[in-house]
């Protein structure tokens, strides 16, 4: 049969509103790593932290887990349990002067760079949908539940929506 | 606009006139007024009628704490009742209703009641219209709720646009009066992340209504000069038109901003936004809020209080005409002294006390204003004196009886606030919420200069906790006048005197309350509904609670305050639900072929948050039977496919994967082979079902399983709380990898054909898994079957998902099959006694969904102990059955109970009910499972199936539930 074709995950991006913009990412192949108990993965990160690994990040996901992004994955041996996601999740950016302003209507999280500073990372939902956010120094890079990509762009466009009528007053 | 004065109006802006209506009529007011201020200006008192008493009104205040004037909003189809017209700001075209009155506002033919009030006494309704019983909710209440009552809703949808949002900050000050503001500056100053929040449209409380001198300027300059200062420092967040409605846990405080209800186009801007703040220190700098005196007829429109009054004059430019000002306190006669400074007529001033004062105007000492008059609005005012009673002429009744700090949020996390015999008024104690510190007026402090020193102090106090040091500030020059008060809460001369103006509520009804034993304050306000209206008894919890102390005579604070409690002002259950109307309830979750689904024409059902297809009609196919009677047959008699992708799937690896597995399925699953699956199930931690599923072994320590769609999260959560709880320090891992594959049934006795023709070659035993390759790509395949046909489950990454449907429907076509939906699966699946969470809904073991046998003898698991307990395992049960109807065209219903044949459907003759049921093309006619007492010993019985909602009786013949291919034959091919 002929090959496979692969889809995108979420459609109809970029959509800028004001100064917001949010737009499709690909982070490249994705893979969890979790470290079996008492065994150190080399560069694996603390809560919240991102580190370069090998050509791509290595970013804290959740308990004892971390994705490594954009590098293949690797073989650790017996130092880790290694998942592919690489389509688990849909991945989007939000980035532009509102971005902050746009994710402060979705997201519980502190978002001032004090409590959330670029270069971290930090799950939390934005509205109902269960999120790892990702703060870069541009703005914010999103990934969601891949069936959840609808209602991820629907969500974070409308925020960016009423984000931009108030800064058209 | 004929009540201006020409020069006067902090807020407004000549130069803009609005047009606007008010019950049909048309009338002009300035940008920058309120609908009330609008009206005002324009002659306009009364603005609505009383809840009960169906009495005139006019507004009291000129604030959120408005009782009286309530109007409805109409914007297209929409109306929001309940609108404050002293907080509505005035924009083109904005139209405006009166509420609670029948036939025009003029001439309510309600306001008989006004005429039979002595019936209408507190506990009147009660007392009248107990009997008959069944009266009550019929006739009685749908009446008296339409006689008695605000605003009414449109009865549509609200499908305006509402927001909610989340900020953080280091010290969040609340109002932005004098003290707000000098609190503000120090902390903004000290480089603390600050909000400054206040509901008003431009910041400085009592500055901009009283006009006091600071640091030798006009007040607002400096409020002015402060807010430009704040708003120019990156650490600050002004939030205006923003009133902070709640204290709650943590530091955290809800707050709703007035967005776009000012503007005659609002376009996206939302309505409202609800806001949760999270602060590690707050500043309650509220102000206070002064209170009327109860007097006969302190109710008519043109009463009201003096800070109102000065307010309308100072920001609006309102003419109030003459004035007589009602005071037991020095305030009021600041007030007198300062609206006389600025050219308005103080037609007396009036006050209990002995004053020794000369004034420009005529005081009354040691006097009271004992009644009004006038129909529709204030004409004359009776003030009893040494030497009599006087009838005086004014337009406006200002009454001071002093003032209330607005201690609210300080007692949200049910803190009590404590009385002060010096300003006679309850002061919140230190440390009501933690982290919170309460400066300036809403503690009592009342000066200008005061209140400055106090929002400095409190400033500081926050800073200090805050690691910060304030910096250096002068306290700018202030007014500081001692405020001296002589109680006065209701004047005794006959007739009904007002406390609470929203609810009708007067002090004879307080002291009805007392006198039949309500002499608790809750109680009161229970009996007498004062303080249950929108307003919550903002300008009469004190008075009334006063009138009650004097009735009872346990003095004001044995009697206490009712409970404070969020909101503080009225807050839309659409801004707090922003967003989730409709399809923003809950995430879409949606299969990889979702899309082709719905262009195949498929209805989608929603399951758990899962959009999954109900079936794929064809042409000439008109209902939901036609094309699930089609599917089941092309998947019997040749092949079907399905997206399954829905199922949960989680990753389970490590040394010890086996002996979790063991540990959480009932069944052993460490010995089985690589590249086998087995079914397994799952129990709580009580001994009841959780759910069942398929384990694959795909290597030595790697194991995938399979959850049912709906109780995915819930397994995961289990599994996790298993993993932490009870199994630490294994060599264990678990992630979900649900969304990562998207998975594909096909089943039928062409599958292995179909795999063929795409170029798999399916060599698999039944329960058997390996690794495969399909178009270019990396899957997994696995021998399942959830249809009693051989079947197949395809994963492959699910960005494939989408072409791999397409191209297993093609194949499917070519072979005489179908993609299938939900309803034929369903068919499927009960032609199987293949059970769903309809059966193992969570109150059922495994020996009742007889699979008693899954649960391993040799080993423990979770669940297995509690699963032994007596009640579990005493005969009586019921047990899974299945049911066929005893005349084959007769349809089943599920939700329909089983009893005896000759039995009554009684709860005491209840012998089971039914769970599933399905239109069975295969054996021609329904099926059914269910649970009957002792099922499995009562093969071949026939019962009745009695479905009272749906009014259906049908005799059933009760059997194995597997009805067809009992052994498997076809299954395992």
């Amino acid at each position: 049969m002929a090959d496979l074709i692969a889809e995108l995950a979420v459609k109809g991006l970029p959509v800028t509103h004001g100064r917001a913009t949010l737009a499709a990412f690909d982070p490249g192949p994705v893979t969890a790593i979790a470290p079996w108990p008492g065994r150190v993965v080399p560069g694996f990160p603390a809560p919240g932290q991102v580190l370069a690994a090998g050509g791509g990040r290595m970013v804290w996901a959740g308990r004892d887990t971390a994705f490594l992004l954009g590098a293949p994955a690797p073989d650790l041996g017996d130092l880790a349990a290694v998942t592919d996601q690489s389509d688990g999740w849909v991945w989007v950016t939000l980035t532009g002067a509102d971005a902050v302003a746009v994710l402060a209507r979705l997201t519980a999280l502190d978002l001032r760079p004090a409590a959330f500073a670029p270069g971290t990372s930090a799950r939390a939902t934005i509205n109902h949908l269960p999120a790892l956010l990702i703060r870069t120094a541009e703005g914010f890079e999103i990934a969601a539940f891949r069936s959840m990509a609808h209602s991820l762009k629907h969500e974070i466009e409308a925020a960016m929506t009423a984000v931009a009528a108030r800064r058209a007053l | 606009m004929t009540h201006r004065i020409p020069g006067k109006g902090l807020l407004i802006d000549r130069a803009r006139r609005v047009k606007f209506t008010f019950d049909g009529k048309g009338f002009e007011g300035f940008q920058g007024d309120t609908l009330a201020s609008a009206l005002l200006a324009s002659g306009q008192r009364l603005m609505g009628r009383s809840f009960k008493y169906h009495r005139p009104r006019g507004p009291l205040t000129m604030g959120s704490e408005e009782p009286s004037a309530l109007v409805q909003i109409h914007e297209g189809t929409q109306q929001t009742p309940n609108v404050r017209a002293t907080v509505q700001e005035l924009y083109d075209g904005l139209t405006a209703r009166s509420q609670n009155r029948m036939g025009p506002l003029g001439f309510d033919l309600l306001a008989v009641n006004d005429h039979l009030a002595p019936f209408f006494s507190a506990g009147f309704y009660y007392k009248t219209f107990m009997w008959p019983r069944a009266f009550w909710e019929k006739l009685y209440e749908p009446a008296i709720r339409r006689a008695a009552g605000l605003g009414r809703l449109s009865g549509r949808h609200d499908e305006s646009v509402y927001e909610k949002a989340r900020a953080h900050c280091d010290l969040l000050v609340i109002g932005a009066g004098p003290t707000g503001l000098m609190a503000a500056l120090v902390a903004a100053r000290a480089g603390a992340d600050v909000i400054l929040a206040d509901e008003d449209v431009r910041m400085g409380g009592r500055l901009l209504a009283d006009l006091p001198e600071v640091g030798g300027m006009p007040g607002p300059d400096w409020a002015a000069g402060v807010v430009a200062e704040l708003a120019a420092l990156p650490n600050v967040r002004l939030m205006s038109r923003t009133t902070v409605t709640g204290a709650y846990d943590d530091g955290t405080f809800g707050a709703l901003e007035r967005v776009g209800l000012h503007l005659a186009t609002p376009g996206a801007l939302p309505r409202e936004c609800f806001w949760r703040i999270v602060a590690k220190r707050a500043i309650l700098s509220s102000g206070a809020l002064e209170r009327p005196i109860a007097h006969p007829d302190n109710d008519r429109p043109g009463v009201m209080l003096a800070s109102g009054v000065s307010a309308m004059v100072n920001k609006w430019g309102v003419d109030p005409g003459a004035v007589v000002v009602f005071s037991n306190n020095d305030s009021g006669l600041a007030t007198a002294r300062a609206l006389f400074a600025q050219g308005i007529r103080i037609a007396a001033y009036v006050d209990p006390r002995a004053l020794p004062v000369t004034e420009p105007f005529p005081v009354y000492a040691q006097a009271e204003v004992t009644g009004t008059r006038g129909r529709l609005g204030l004409r004359d005012v009776a003030v009893t004196h040494a030497g009599g009673t006087s009838l005086i002429e004014a337009r406006t009744l200002a009454l001071a009886g002093g003032w209330n700090p607005t201690l609210h949020l300080a007692c949200h996390r049910n803190g009590r606030p404590e009385w002060s015999e010096r300003i006679a008024a309850f002061v919140p104690r230190p440390g009501m919420v933690p982290g919170l510190v309460v400066a300036g007026a809403a503690r009592g402090v009342f000066s200008t200069a005061a209140c400055l020193a106090d929002g400095l102090a409190a400033a500081a106090e926050a800073l200090a906790d805050l690691g910060l040091s304030a910096p250096a500030l002068a306290i700018p020059q202030a007014e500081d006048t001692p405020y001296a008060i002589a109680p006065l809460w209701a004047v005794d001369a006959g007739g009904r005197a007002w406390l609470d103006f929203a609810n009708d509520v007067t002090t004879k009804d307080v002291k009805l309350a007392a006198q039949e034993g309500y002499s608790s304050v809750e109680h009161m306000k229970r009996y007498t509904t004062q303080g249950m209206a929108p307003d919550q008894g903002k300008s009469s919890n004190v008075a009334a609670l006063a009138v009650l102390a004097e009735a009872t005579g346990q003095g004001i604070p044995a009697t206490g305050t009712t409970t404070y409690r969020p909101p503080f002002t009225p807050v839309s259950i659409a801004a707090m639900g922003a967003g989730g109307r409709a399809s923003g309830f809950a995430p879409q979750r949606f299969m990889t072929s979702d899309a082709q689904s719905r262009r195949m024409g498929a209805p989608m059902i929603e399951a758990g948050l899962w959009y999954r297809p109900s079936y794929f009609p064809r042409a000439g196919e008109s209902d939901w039977r036609t094309a699930c009677d089609r599917e089941v047959k092309q998947v019997r008699d040749a092949v079907g496919v399905a997206e399954v992708s829905t199922l949960g799937k989680i990753d389970v690896q490590g040394a010890d994967a086996g002996r979790f597995l063991d540990f959480v399925y009932t069944n052993t699953m460490s010995t089985l082979a690589v590249g086998k699956v087995r079914y397994g199930l799952m129990l709580r931690e009580d001994g009841m079902v959780l759910d069942d599923g398929t384990c694959a072994r795909l290597g030595p320590q790697h194991f995938l399983i399979t959850t049912t769609t709906a109780a995915a999260g819930p397994v995961m959560r289990h599994l996790d709380f298993v993993q932490q709880a009870f199994c630490a320090g294994w060599d264990l891992r678990l992630i979900s990898v649900t969304e990562n594959w998207a998975q594909f049934a096909v089943a039928g006795p062409k599958a292995r054909a179909l795999l063929a023709t795409l170029g798999v070659q399916a060599a698999l035993p039944f329960m058997g898994c390996a690794p495969m390759t399909i178009g270019g790509v990396q899957g997994r395949l696995f021998r399942i079957s959830f249809s009693g046909e051989e079947g197949y489950e395809l994963a492959v990454p699910a960005r494939y998902g989408a072409a791999l449907f397409d191209a297993l429907i093609r194949a499917a076509h070519d072979l005489g099959g179908c993609a299938y939906g939900m309803e034929a699966l369903n068919v499927l699946r009960v032609e199987k006694g293949f059970i769903t969470h309809a059966e193992i809904h969570g109150r059922v073991t495994a020996d009742d969904v007889g699979l008693g046998g899954m649960v391993s003898a040799k080993k423990d698991c979770i669940g297995k102990t509690a699963a032994m307990r007596p009640g579990l395992l005493e005969p009586g049960r019921e047990q899974l059955v299945g049911l066929m109807p005893v005349n084959q065209g007769e349809v089943l219903t599920a939700g329909a109970h089983l009893y005896n044949e000759r039995d009554a459907a009684t709860r005491e003759a209840n012998q089971g009910y039914v769970t599933s049921v399905a239109p069975s093309p295969t054996l021609g006619m329904w099926l059914g499972l269910g649970f009957l007492k002792d099922g499995r010993a009562r093969h071949g019985q026939v019962i009745r199936l009695d479905d009272g909602l749906r009014g259906r009786k049908v005799l059933v013949e009760v059997c194995n539930p597997v009805f067809f291919d009992p052994e498997g034959g076809r299954m395992r091919g």
